[in-house]
């Protein structure tokens, strides 16, 4: 017998279950959460180890002093470290219309799965061990969509959002958002890092997300290599900041201010 | 995910879901001409899986809960990660909960309690329950499909 069988789009009758509503739903309740938020950046490179969280924290830090409302989102759910850089401390207040970001120095907002983590634990999730790679990933997924849409980030001119290194998390944003967030590069001079940030940028040209610019991190010696102009010569954007191993006073207020 | 009956090429609907054990998650659905009922049932990384979505097979019972994915899912949370806003009040006062049902909560982590808790103060709110006892936890558990909570 030869069956006859419709496609899935062609079962239109009403679903009490409403499993596409509910997807809608929940990003829905992002982009509403960020309809305040006048940029969202996220800070990547494909490289781990090239300071990125702690650019991310001092570059946030510039902002507030410049007057600007700044928050950030550790998006490295599984290495948080922004709570510390920041020295913001819990517990969260859950308010009814929403999860309070904690303050930071210089008055930044923030969240980190450190505030939800115990110390010295792994971000562990409850269910089966076995061939968990199927499932853990949707779920840090659906963790950092909660991040974004369930905490109250209130009026901000930036939210930046602190990247683990790879490329996976900011595709999973590019998912989870509106649209693509635009993208702050940081990598050290090192050809290695070039490599490795050269393949992330690409990733963020091929989702349509705006390139801001490359920050070359740990500049100088030891690192030889000149991994930030190569790129920036490449992609066609500017190199927003050179930062040796020691920055002087005021290189974080310089790169805050080319930020517009 | 959708359900057809071949015989009466008709799509069939969701009619009820269950947790029956072992990390299984049922959910039952009807033909809306012929009557006939199937059941699809999920092994324990399948039913892992919707988990992960945030999705609810049925619908959703109850509102969205701030981090509700979060607080449900992570099991390294932290103890004092949250502190929750202030008890609902009904028309006549604030929901009191009996000892018996405080002592129950008490055994639920405290990294998803205070979000445990919400939900049976909205529930007793919207019905008119000025106490939370053991029975009304049950009942609402049994009603909002709140298995483990």
């Amino acid at each position: 017998m030869t069956l006859n069988i419709r496609t899935y789009h062609d079962l239109t009758e009403p679903d009490r279950s409403g499993l596409l509503a509910q997807v809608v739903a929940q990003r829905q309740r992002v982009a509403a959460r960020l309809a305040s938020v006048g940029h969202v950046i996220a800070v990547m490179s494909g490289k781990g180890g090239v300071g990125k969280s702690y650019v991310t924290a001092h570059l946030a830090r510039a902002l507030a002093r410049d007057g600007r409302a700044a928050a950030v989102l550790d998006a490295d759910l599984n290495g948080p470290t922004i709570a510390r850089l920041l020295d913001a401390a819990g517990p969260l207040a859950v308010e009814p219309e929403g999860v309070r970001p904690l303050a930071g120095a210089d008055g930044v907002r923030c969240v980190s799965m450190a505030h939800l983590v115990q110390d010295g634990q792994p971000l562990a999730f409850k269910g089966p061990e076995a061939e968990s790679f199927i499932w853990r990933g949707t779920l840090e997924a659906s963790a950092l969509r909660e991040l974004l849409g369930d905490v109250n980030w209130g009026a901000l001119d930036v939210l930046l959002l602190d990247l683990p290194p790879g490329m996976q998390r900011f595709l999973e944003l590019c998912d989870i958002l509106p649209g693509p967030p635009a993208v702050l590069t940081v990598t050290i001079p090192t050809a290695e890092s070039g490599d490795a940030v050269r393949r992330a940028m690409r990733a963020a040209v091929d989702r349509g997300a705006p390139l801001l610019g490359v920050i070359e991190n740990m500049s100088g010696p030891p690192f030889a290599g000149r991994a930030g102009d190569d790129l920036v010569r490449e992609f066609g954007v500017p190199l927003l900041a050179r930062i040796p191993w020691h920055p002087a006073a005021d290189t974080w207020g310089q790169l805050a201010g080319k930020l517009g | 995910m959708k359900f057809l009956c071949v015989e009466c090429d008709r799509q069939m609907t969701f009619e009820e879901r269950q947790l029956p054990g072992d990390g299984t998650l049922a959910a039952a659905f009807k033909c809306p001409a012929c009557g006939r009922v199937v059941a699809m049932l999920t092994n324990p990384m399948e039913t892992q899986l919707v988990a992960s979505l945030g999705v609810q097979i049925g619908g959703r019972t109850v509102p969205v809960q701030p981090l509700e994915t979060v607080r449900g899912m992570v099991a390294t949370g932290r103890e004092d990660a949250f502190v929750e806003a202030p008890a609902v009040a009904t028309a006549t006062g604030t929901i009191v909960w009996s000892a018996e049902a405080q002592e129950r909560l008490t055994r639920v982590p405290n990294f998803v309690r205070g979000m445990v808790k919400k939900i049976y103060g909205d529930y007793a709110k919207e019905r008119g329950i000025a106490e939370i006892t053991p029975a009304v936890m049950d009942t609402a558990r049994a009603e909002l499909g709140l298995e483990g909570m």
